[in-house]
């Protein structure tokens, strides 16, 4: 059963003419890793950032069609697309947590960076609050290298090792998704794959979908992938088939690096 | 309850932004009605002796504008300075004083002038005036060229240097004209500044009611009279003094909305 | 040609040295009588061109001097005595002389009083202007009213005194009692005349907080206050700290705003509604008159806020730098 169900979903950026987006019909399946992959321009982000409405931060832009996300309790669909409220939005994101290209450690220590998230959900309770961060920060595979330095600023940190903190940051807030947007493409091929075990790892608790830009990474970690070209999704399939079988020539140029 | 903090915090932002924009409009419109209702065009026409501006605003110009001879080339130099040439601490103590200079009270530099320059020579005087403007552009001046020079791209002196041009012909011929816009605005809102000041003028340049071209005496200044004016008893003055900072008002917006014009236009 | 060209830059940047120790030691200078004559308890003397007595002890070797001063003393009290002063007379009797002294204490006052009032009036404010236009504004209209708060700390700050004159302090007046001209009205419209700078490099300070940081705390489901207070407000501390000090730096120096309504007179305010005067309005209205003893002890003041803004804007840099690092 997918998590996310995008349906005929259509984007138009602020002050542009042209859908960056045409009508995207894409599940995301539960505990399963997406990947989204296609030449630079052609979408991939976007359709991310649309998946927890951080686009909204930005006025202007137009949506269209169905974003429909799975919620755990009732298990119906709700269509993310028409929430309005802030209480709503914080609940979205709360429930769809998102790491960034480049890692974005907040200025505070690193316990405080990993119990943010915590606090303003209104976990008050401290030894809560440390069991949590702690379980994270296993959960990142960071707490080994941080547990004797956790009221440190978290500027310390190496690349990667601040990209991990912020996947522990996501993580400990329990989303249902997790969003990655290029996780890995700022970081050295040592920190590279110590990031792709722990997305591969978090899968058993949490359904990832990840734009990269780096086709060996989609391979190497994905369930199912997605190419995208210029705004449309050409193919979506499971990730062997794609790579090994696809059925469109655009997606087997693209693999066979005859293109983008 | 987060929400509502979030509300209410938002809501008292835009409450003081609303307030301190009323303030500020407030202002303006005093400046414009007064100034518009006592504006005429004999003011610029008149000297202040038969009641108009036209020594005072003259007298202003020359002031500012000698100040900027003199200051534009060697706060500029001294910026090429700590960009392209020091190396190390002395550049970077430079650069500084210069900034902890640019904030130097304006009339402490009026008083350094009057020790300096308005004693020796024995009374107040134009020149005063100009060298007391002179030393509160040249720290803007360095800012701007030292900053603005900063932006351009390393790749373009190493092409430059590539070819063979000496150092100084790099820096003449590609790099300043790389950041001219970037400079040349720098420099307009520069002499936007020293031409409303008063407190430097006070006491250095004095202000004069004739018209004189005469840098060794006493020099007519726009400002330092709007303060003579503003203090007078009588309604006549004080409306001359409002025509006269409406005047100086609509001067210094035009150079500093014509600065920030070069630069959007470069973009 | 490339030793000459360089040779003219490495001169122009020394002089901006040698201006800044040319500053010190011209001030300096010509404080010297000053700083002879009151030493440091200048700064916590509250009288100014005040006329006091001193008790002459009895001296048999320099009758001299004391004959030609007694003279001159004469000669005064002569002029008092129409006014019939009676104590002085009788001083003169006790064979004493008179001296002007100069304390700085009023103005020194007046200056830190005015400055602290500008502070507590404009911060929130700027700050309220500066999250608006940072994060909360529409693009356009914040890009608008960016500019048209630039522009406006272009305008000549004596426009804000004679505002603040004329149109702002019988409001006050009205509103809390008390002089037109006082303390509280002077750092007033000191406090607007700073709002419109520390507002805008407070929001260039804002601004610098990446996007992409922000964007993460939004996506952990933060609200717009609490991405404000616990991000950018952290990110850029040191910034809009540093923006502050530079503010105060020119609060505490500024002349024209202040000089139309602090009063200029040498009282110590018993109240926030009181008249008093600051060190710039001190120079600005006492130069012109002042010779000898009183022109210096007033180079003495400059002295103190050249020493006091400099000290104010080195910390802001040095804590920049500091930071920075």
């Amino acid at each position: 059963m997918p998590v996310m169900k995008i349906k005929k979903f259509s984007f138009t950026y602020s002050g542009v003419e042209h859908p960056s987006l045409k009508s995207i019909t894409l599940p995301i399946e539960k505990n399963k890793i997406t990947a989204l992959i296609g030449p630079s321009g052609c979408g991939k982000s976007t359709l991310l950032r649309s998946m927890n409405r951080i686009h909204d931060l930005y006025p202007g832009n137009k949506y269209d069609g169905k974003i429909e996300l799975l919620d755990f309790e009732t298990g119906k669909y709700q269509n993310i697309l028409e929430i309005k409220k802030e209480n709503e939005f914080i609940e979205l994101r709360q429930k769809v947590g998102m790491i960034f290209q480049k890692p974005t450690p907040f200025p505070m220590s690193i316990f405080d960076n990993v119990a943010y998230g915590l606090k303003i959900a209104g976990i008050k309770n401290k030894s809560e609050l440390q069991d949590r961060v702690e379980a994270a920060l296993k959960g990142s595979a960071l707490w080994k290298e941080v547990h004797d330095r956790l009221d440190k600023s978290a500027m310390g940190l190496s690349g990667g090792q601040q990209q991990r903190l912020c996947i522990a940051r996501a993580v400990a807030v329990k989303p249902e998704v997790l969003l990655f947007d290029e996780p890995t493409s700022a970081l050295d091929p040592i920190s590279t794959g110590a990031i792709e075990e722990l997305i591969v790892e978090l899968k058993k608790d949490v359904s990832i979908a990840i734009v990269t830009h780096n086709m060996q990474q989609a391979s190497r970690i994905s369930d199912y992938t997605a190419f995208m070209y210029l705004g449309d999704l050409i193919e979506y399939d499971k990730t062997e088939n794609i790579f090994l079988n696809p059925k469109e020539k655009q997606t087997e140029d693209y693999i066979t690096g005859r293109f983008g | 309850m987060r929400l509502l903090i979030n509300k209410i915090f938002l809501a008292l932002s835009i409450l003081s932004a609303g307030v301190g924009l009323a303030f500020l409009a407030w202002i303006l419109i005093t400046l414009f009605m007064k100034g518009l209702s006592s504006f005429h065009f004999s003011l610029f026409l008149n000297d202040l002796i038969e009641g108009g501006l036209r020594n005072l605003i003259v007298g202003q110009m020359i002031l500012a504008g000698l100040a900027s001879l003199i200051g534009i080339p060697l706060g500029m130099t001294a910026g090429i300075y700590i960009q392209e040439y020091g190396q190390g601490r002395y550049a970077a103590l430079i650069r500084d004083l210069s900034d902890i200079m640019m904030s130097a009270p304006s009339i402490v530099i009026g008083a350094f002038v009057y020790a300096i320059v308005v004693v020796p020579m024995g009374g107040t005087s134009g020149f005063a005036g100009a060298i007391a403007l002179a030393i509160m552009m040249i720290p803007v001046v360095i800012n701007t060229t030292d900053s603005m020079l900063s932006l351009v791209p390393r790749e373009l002196r190493e092409a430059g240097i590539a070819l063979g041009a000496s150092k100084y012909k790099v820096i003449i011929d590609i790099v300043i004209k790389a950041a001219k816009v970037g400079i040349m605005t720098g420099i307009l809102l520069a002499f936007a500044r020293i031409i409303g000041e008063t407190a430097p003028l006070l006491f250095t340049s004095e202000t004069s009611n004739y018209f004189s071209l005469n840098l060794g005496e006493s020099f007519p200044s726009l400002t330092v009279s709007i303060y003579d004016l503003a203090n007078e008893p009588e309604e006549s003055s004080r409306d001359l003094a409002w025509a006269a900072s409406f005047i100086l008002t609509v001067l210094v917006l035009i150079i500093n909305l014509t600065g920030r014009f070069i630069t959007r236009n470069k973009k | 040609m490339e030793k000459i060209f360089q040779k003219l830059s490495l001169s122009s940047a020394t002089l901006v040295f040698v201006l800044l120790i040319g500053i010190f030691i011209t001030l300096y200078s010509a404080a010297k009588p000053a700083i002879d004559e009151f030493g440091l308890h200048f700064i916590i003397n509250p009288d100014w061109n005040k006329e006091i007595v001193v008790e002459t002890p009895s001296l048999r070797a320099d009758t001299v001097a004391n004959d030609a001063e007694d003279d001159a003393i004469a000669d005064e009290d002569d002029m008092i005595l129409d006014e019939d002063d009676d104590e002085m007379l009788l001083d003169d009797e006790d064979d004493t002389v008179t001296k002007t002294i100069y304390g700085g204490l009023v103005p020194i006052v007046g200056t830190l009083l005015t400055t602290i009032i500008a502070l507590t009036f404009a911060l929130p404010i700027a700050m309220g202007i500066a999250v608006f236009l940072a994060e909360i504004a529409p693009k356009n209209i914040s890009y608008v009213v960016g500019i048209a708060i630039e522009l406006l700390a272009a305008i000549p700050s004596i426009i804000f005194g004679m505002w603040g004159l004329y149109y702002f302090a019988p409001i006050v007046a009205d509103l809390v009692g008390g002089y037109q001209v006082s303390l509280l009205t002077a750092g007033l419209v000191l406090g607007v005349m700073i709002l419109p700078f520390m507002a805008a490099i407070t929001r260039d300070s804002m601004n610098t907080t990446p996007a992409v940081l922000k964007e993460s705390a939004y996506a952990l489901g933060a609200t717009k206050f609490e991405v404000i207070k616990d991000i950018i407000f952290p990110y850029s501390k040191v910034g809009i700290i540093g923006s502050i000090i530079l503010a105060l730096g020119r609060a505490l120096g500024e002349t024209m705003a202040v000089a139309f309504l602090i009063g200029s007179i040498f009282v110590l305010p018993k109240a926030i509604n009181d008249p008093t005067i600051s060190i710039p309005v001190a120079m600005a209205n006492n130069f012109g008159e002042a010779s000898g003893l009183g022109e210096s002890a007033l180079f003495y003041l400059a002295l103190i806020l050249f020493i006091i803004s400099f000290a104010v804007i080195s910390l802001a840099k040095f804590y920049f730098l500091k930071k920075a690092k």
